[in-house]
């Protein structure tokens, strides 16, 4: 393993984060906070209890879901798609590292500040409602291997993309509408059953069920369901990354 | 001298049907330093793209020092540094930042001083603290060498590493080159400045449409292929060349006070005596004489047109 190349990676990935500190980490806290002022205090106060548990409180884990799927997207999408833009990406390529370290290095930096990133919003989101973590290690466990996964998925679409335009495509037009419906900023079990069936489909009412568990011992699904929908997705994407290096796609001419 | 690069019936065509490279065949000796030679659309870039892993070959191999550049990619690229055309930098990084970056990209463990001579050796020290951005497009170019020598490589790629560089850059640029063979570098650079090939290299490969045409050492080049140019300046003008003359296709000039003769440098007899003998026989008196070789560049610019 060429842990010097994988350090260089991440560390300069983690530098970007710094520069941009205002649009990485502020932004999504500030509209973060928004979401809470909007439906936790103008909204919610007029919603009752959702599973015994006050509006406001009950979004929290779902609001950290939001920004982290998007999070992770937006950083390790742009990461490897702007070397891609710049012309940078010749040196990556040209260096003795093995396609493995070269993900670990991406995804790595990007899971690490939509964790972080997490973390923070739910630290603002204290200062709103009281918070209360049942299960505080399967929370980071479900934190971290979401992070990781769309981390991986907007490696991927990061590696697709030839142009701003499909960069923002998917996260804009999938996961958003996904992660709204998603039951962010509800229990699927609240919908008609016929809907309720459709939003199973969804993947990521999975991911937002078992995170909301790891807080309040509320779930849509079964947390073994959660967990094991979770790695499966990972397990895809983790797969298409491997087909990507092997074949060169959009890398190598 | 040992090859340190052997390429062997390496071609590369793209989907399209389009034959970047066919067939190449080409030993790199340790410690030279080679010039690639070719127009525009030969498959310079091309090969070079392929060696250093930036592009998949279709077929055919490549070893660097000794190292197959698939399978065992690692040990052969720790060996490369790239410097590739076009100017591609992080424009936010700083100089300093950048190039330790690719030491560590390399594998190589921190070291500063090493980072602090590239930089001085390149005249960028002052610059270290600043943005790529702010710097100049030849301060930018050098920027990417520092790069590249960063992980201290054995072998060095140049890809027309004066392309938009002045001439006082470019001259500067051509002592860190030769410095650089000084401690053993091997160095290959690609370019279509022929001046810059006869200055710089020991051996030159002229490639055209993804064929290696040809490979000689410089000097055996221009002796092989060199013509040369006899001038005769005359005594009294002439107003005709006497028919005796004929057998040398001599050509009068500068209102018949000049003569020149073109010979070749490797016929075993270049005539020069026999023809000065029967110029005087015909009575004609010499000021004086001049020769000039014919130039690399003349001899690239035949070669092309032949094929």
């Amino acid at each position: 393993m060429n842990w010097r190349a994988i350090q260089a990676i991440y560390l300069f990935e983690m530098a970007r984060t710094w520069r941009t500190l205002l649009q990485s980490v502020v932004s999504p806290v500030v509209s973060t906070s928004l979401y809470f002022v909007v439906f936790g205090a103008a909204i919610g106060s007029r919603i009752t209890e959702v599973e015994g548990v006050s509006y406001g409180t009950f979004i929290v884990p779902g609001l950290v879901m939001l920004s982290v799927l998007t999070q992770s997207i937006a950083n390790a999408s742009f990461g490897i798609y702007f070397p891609k833009f710049v012309g940078t990406i010749y040196e990556i390529l040209s260096a003795p590292i093995s396609h493995f370290e070269i993900v670990i290095g991406y995804v790595g930096a990007a899971a690490t500040k939509s964790v972080v990133l997490g973390l923070i919003i739910l630290g603002t989101a204290g200062l709103f409602v009281p918070l209360h973590i049942h299960h505080p290690l399967w929370m980071l466990a479900f934190l971290v291997l979401t992070a990781v996964t769309f981390s991986l998925f907007g490696f991927i679409i990061g590696i697709w993309a030839d142009g701003f335009e499909k960069l923002q495509m998917i996260p804009m037009l999938i996961v958003t509408p996904l992660t709204f419906l998603g039951g962010s900023f509800y229990s699927v079990n609240m919908l008609p059953p016929g809907w309720r069936t459709v939003s199973l489909l969804n993947p990521v009412v999975y991911l937002i069920s078992g995170f909301r568990w790891s807080f309040y011992e509320i779930a849509d699904v079964s947390i073994w369901l959660s967990l094991g929908m979770t790695i499966g997705f990972l397990t895809i994407c983790m797969a298409l990354v491997w087909w990507i290096f092997r074949t060169g796609y959009r890398l190598k001419s | 001298m040992s090859s340190v690069i052997s390429i062997s019936n390496l071609s590369k065509a793209y989907g399209s049907g389009f034959k970047a490279l066919s067939a190449i065949n080409l030993d790199i000796k340790r410690g030279e330093i080679f010039a690639l030679l070719g127009p525009n659309g030969a498959g310079k870039t091309t090969l070079i793209s392929i060696i250093c892993g930036i592009a998949n070959p279709t077929s055919g191999s490549v070893t660097v020092g000794g190292h197959d550049i698939i399978r065992d990619y690692r040990a052969a690229r720790a060996m490369i540094g790239l410097v590739p055309q076009e100017l591609h930098t992080d424009s936010f990084e700083t100089v300093w930042a950048t190039v330790s970056f690719s030491r560590g990209l390399f594998g190589r463990p921190k070291n500063p001083a090493h980072i602090e001579k590239v930089l001085k050796d390149l005249s960028l020290w002052d610059r270290k603290d600043s943005k790529i951005l702010t710097l100049s497009g030849g301060m930018k170019r050098r920027v990417m060498i520092a790069k590249a020598l960063s992980h201290e490589p054995q072998i060095l790629f140049l890809d027309e590493p004066t392309a938009g560089v002045d001439v006082e850059l470019r001259k500067g640029m051509w002592e860190v080159v030769r410095a650089l063979q000084q401690s053993g570098v091997t160095i290959i650079l690609t370019t279509h400045y022929i001046e810059e090939a006869e200055e710089m290299a020991d051996r030159i490969g002229v490639i055209n449409k993804g064929e290696i045409i040809l490979v000689e050492d410089k000097a055996g080049l221009m002796q092989k292929l060199g013509r040369k140019r006899l001038t005769l300046q005359l005594q009294q003008k002439v107003d005709a060349i006497p028919p005796a003359l004929a057998p040398y296709n001599l050509h009068l000039s500068e209102g018949g006070r000049e003569i020149t003769y073109d010979y070749d440098t490797k016929g075993e007899r270049t005539g020069i005596t026999s023809l000065l003998s029967d110029l005087r026989t015909a009575g004609i008196r010499i000021s004086d004489l001049d020769t000039e070789q014919s130039s690399l560049e003349d001899i690239f610019v035949s070669l092309v047109r032949q094929q």
